[in-house]
């Protein structure tokens, strides 16, 4: 019969009509502004700086190493090293970025400057809501509005953050006791530097006077 | 098919009356049925087709002079922008050719989620392709909104995997970016049983509608000839009868271990690439439920790869793959630097839309938008 194909395919949107009534899982959309699906962990979009602590400046990550400048396909990154040097999480003085720059008209989210960073400075946020009037400086995130502290980190990617804090912290312990160890080695050395040179002086002063004594083995030969 | 004479072809020229009575229209650029930015100068004569021009060029971006200057690795987030309906075979695509160049081999594990990840793409890729050939029927919305429903649950799965619902740039030198965040296998799971349920429901809505058969039966005939010295790749291909499907003949990846079959149409029309696509979306689920519960544990990346300083020995390779749309081919000359010394793709969405002329002349002005349609193509990747 004509238009029996049509009358099927009529049945089939009449089920999805009557069931988005009788069925959650037929109804799709949410009410965006008023109702908010749950985040999705690994979501990315943005690039933001981590630091530790509680302050800002002191506490970021970075130390200017450049390598996301460098890798990031295109080039929306911005960074002008310091001059002088802070002290970094473990005790290090490092160089820290002076500007950091992220142009995010131009960022395509590809997370490459996260892979590439070799102090998890770098993390990917998950802020969406970023629309501005401003179309060139209001998109040009600077580093006070890019340093978000590892906390927030922790929230968004819960799974990723916490390793990357045991990556950390086994790292820093690994300095710490390479710096116990060196500190050490080097109380160690300079004991043995003064034993030794306490006995060298003993040994001399014995020699001195074994000299005195009238031996001639050490004597200035005429 | 070695007996098909390659010769030099020039498409058949329509007898008018009168060529100052023709009426050239300029459909596009910014036409609701060209997909993106896409002009057809078409001359009419009446309503039938005399001539048909297509301009491309509007989305070029220079992809890949821009992947000469940067590093191999930095060109990988790009290749999601060449169809960006189909990231994660984009990538697949060039990680293989990469992989072919620098001898990398790919872990066990990696290899399989990459089927997975890809079979997941060529269902999406159809079910929308469907939907919009369906748009530019007339039928607006319903089958389209059907679809999306579905390519959205899938790209939950991407979002989840990846971090990206369509730029996903999840796959890397010898294997995968990042292992599979927890419960995402059994969300897979769910979501591949419930594939057949929604390819039965575009079935039940559309295989059968007369609306459909009206419009897309006879129109837009491609010869098997024709579209194979036109270098016509994937469904339009396979719509014409003629059984080649690079995941067979190339026996890439893991692709060896399913069993699965490649359906062929007889005519060539439109109604053929459309039950295609059907059929192929239900050979993907078979795949996808081969591989899921196969899926081996282990490592996902080669030890040996590693995020900077990759040069790989000069030489040249081409690694190509089924893409949802035809065969992708990506062709890299490496000068031993980090930066490729040439880099080619090989887009099917451009090489399957150098016949659109073939097919549409003679025809209503009315089917050029279904056959242009039916061709499924992607404009990011047309122009690159």
């Amino acid at each position: 019969m004509l238009g029996e194909g049509i009358l099927k395919g009529l049945g089939e949107t009449a089920r999805n009509f009557v069931g988005s009534f009788v069925s959650e899982d037929r109804l799709t959309t949410v009410e965006y502004p008023e109702q908010r699906l749950l985040p999705i962990e690994n979501t990315r979009d943005f690039p933001f700086l981590v630091y530790d602590g509680a302050d800002p400046d002191a506490g970021l990550r970075c130390v200017s190493c450049q390598i996301c400048e460098k890798e990031c396909p295109p080039k929306c990154i911005y960074i002008v090293k310091s001059t002088d040097k802070k002290p970094d999480y473990v005790g290090k003085p490092q160089f820290y970025p002076a500007r950091f720059d992220i142009d995010i008209s131009v960022c395509m989210s590809c997370q490459i400057c996260v892979e590439v960073c070799p102090f998890e400075a770098i993390k990917m946020d998950t802020e969406f809501e970023l629309s501005t009037d401003d179309r060139f400086g209001g998109l040009i995130l600077d580093k006070h509005k890019l340093a978000k502290s590892n906390e927030h980190f922790q929230r968004i990617h819960p799974t990723e953050a916490a390793e990357v804090d045991a990556r950390l912290a086994e790292e820093k312990e690994k300095v710490e006791a390479k710096a116990k160890a060196a500190a050490e080695a080097a109380a160690a050395k300079t004991a043995a530097e003064s034993a030794a040179a306490k006995t060298a002086a003993e040994s001399a002063a014995r020699k001195a006077e074994d000299g005195s004594s009238g031996s001639d083995a050490e004597g200035v030969k005429p | 098919m070695s007996d098909l004479a390659i010769q030099s072809y020039l498409p058949p020229v329509i007898e008018v009356e009168s060529q100052d009575e023709l009426l050239e229209v300029a459909m596009g650029p910014h036409h609701p049925s060209t997909h993106g930015v896409f002009r057809m100068d078409v001359a009419l004569d009446g309503e039938r087709v005399v001539r048909l021009k297509p301009v491309f060029g509007y989305l070029h971006r220079n992809h890949e002079k821009i992947a000469e200057k940067t590093t191999y690795l930095a060109s990988m987030p790009y290749t999601d922008r060449l169809d960006y309906f189909c990231s994660m075979t984009n990538n697949w695509a060039y990680a293989l050719a990469v992989e072919k160049l620098a001898g990398i081999e790919v872990p066990e594990r990696a290899e399989y989620l990459r089927v997975i990840t890809a079979e997941l793409t060529r269902i999406q890729n159809h079910a929308s392709a469907i939907g919009f050939l369906l748009q530019e029927m007339g039928a607006s919305g319903t089958p389209l909104m059907y679809a999306f429903r579905e390519r959205e649950i899938i790209l939950d799965l991407f979002e989840s995997l990846s971090g990206s619902r369509m730029m996903c740039n999840y796959m890397r030198f010898g294997g995968c970016r990042v292992d599979l965040p927890a419960g995402w296998l059994d969300a897979a799971r769910q979501v591949v049983a419930g594939l057949p349920r929604f390819i039965d429901e575009i079935e039940a809505l559309l295989t059968s509608n007369e609306i459909l058969m009206a419009r897309s039966q006879g129109v837009g005939i491609l010869k098997p000839d024709l579209a194979i010295n036109a270098g016509v790749t994937g469904v339009m291909l396979r719509a014409t009868g003629v059984n080649y499907d690079v995941r067979k003949v190339d026996h890439y990846g893991i692709y060896d271990r399913f069993s699965f079959r490649v359906p062929l149409g007889e005519h060539g029309d439109i109604y053929d690439r459309y039950m295609l696509r059907v059929l192929e979306m239900r050979e993907s689920v078979k795949i996808l439920e081969q591989a899921i519960p196969q899926l081996p544990a282990g490592p996902i990346l080669d030890p040996k790869s590693k995020p900077r300083g990759f040069r790989p020995k000069p030489g040249e390779a081409y690694g190509r793959i089924e893409a949802p749309k035809g065969e992708l081919g990506f062709y890299l000359i490496s000068d031993g630097t980090g930066n490729p010394y040439r880099y080619r793709v090989r887009p099917p969405s451009l090489i399957n839309l150098t016949i659109l002329e073939d097919m549409c002349l003679g025809q209503n002005v009315a089917d050029v938008v279904l056959i242009f349609g039916s061709v499924d193509i992607v404009l990011g990747e047309v122009d690159r």
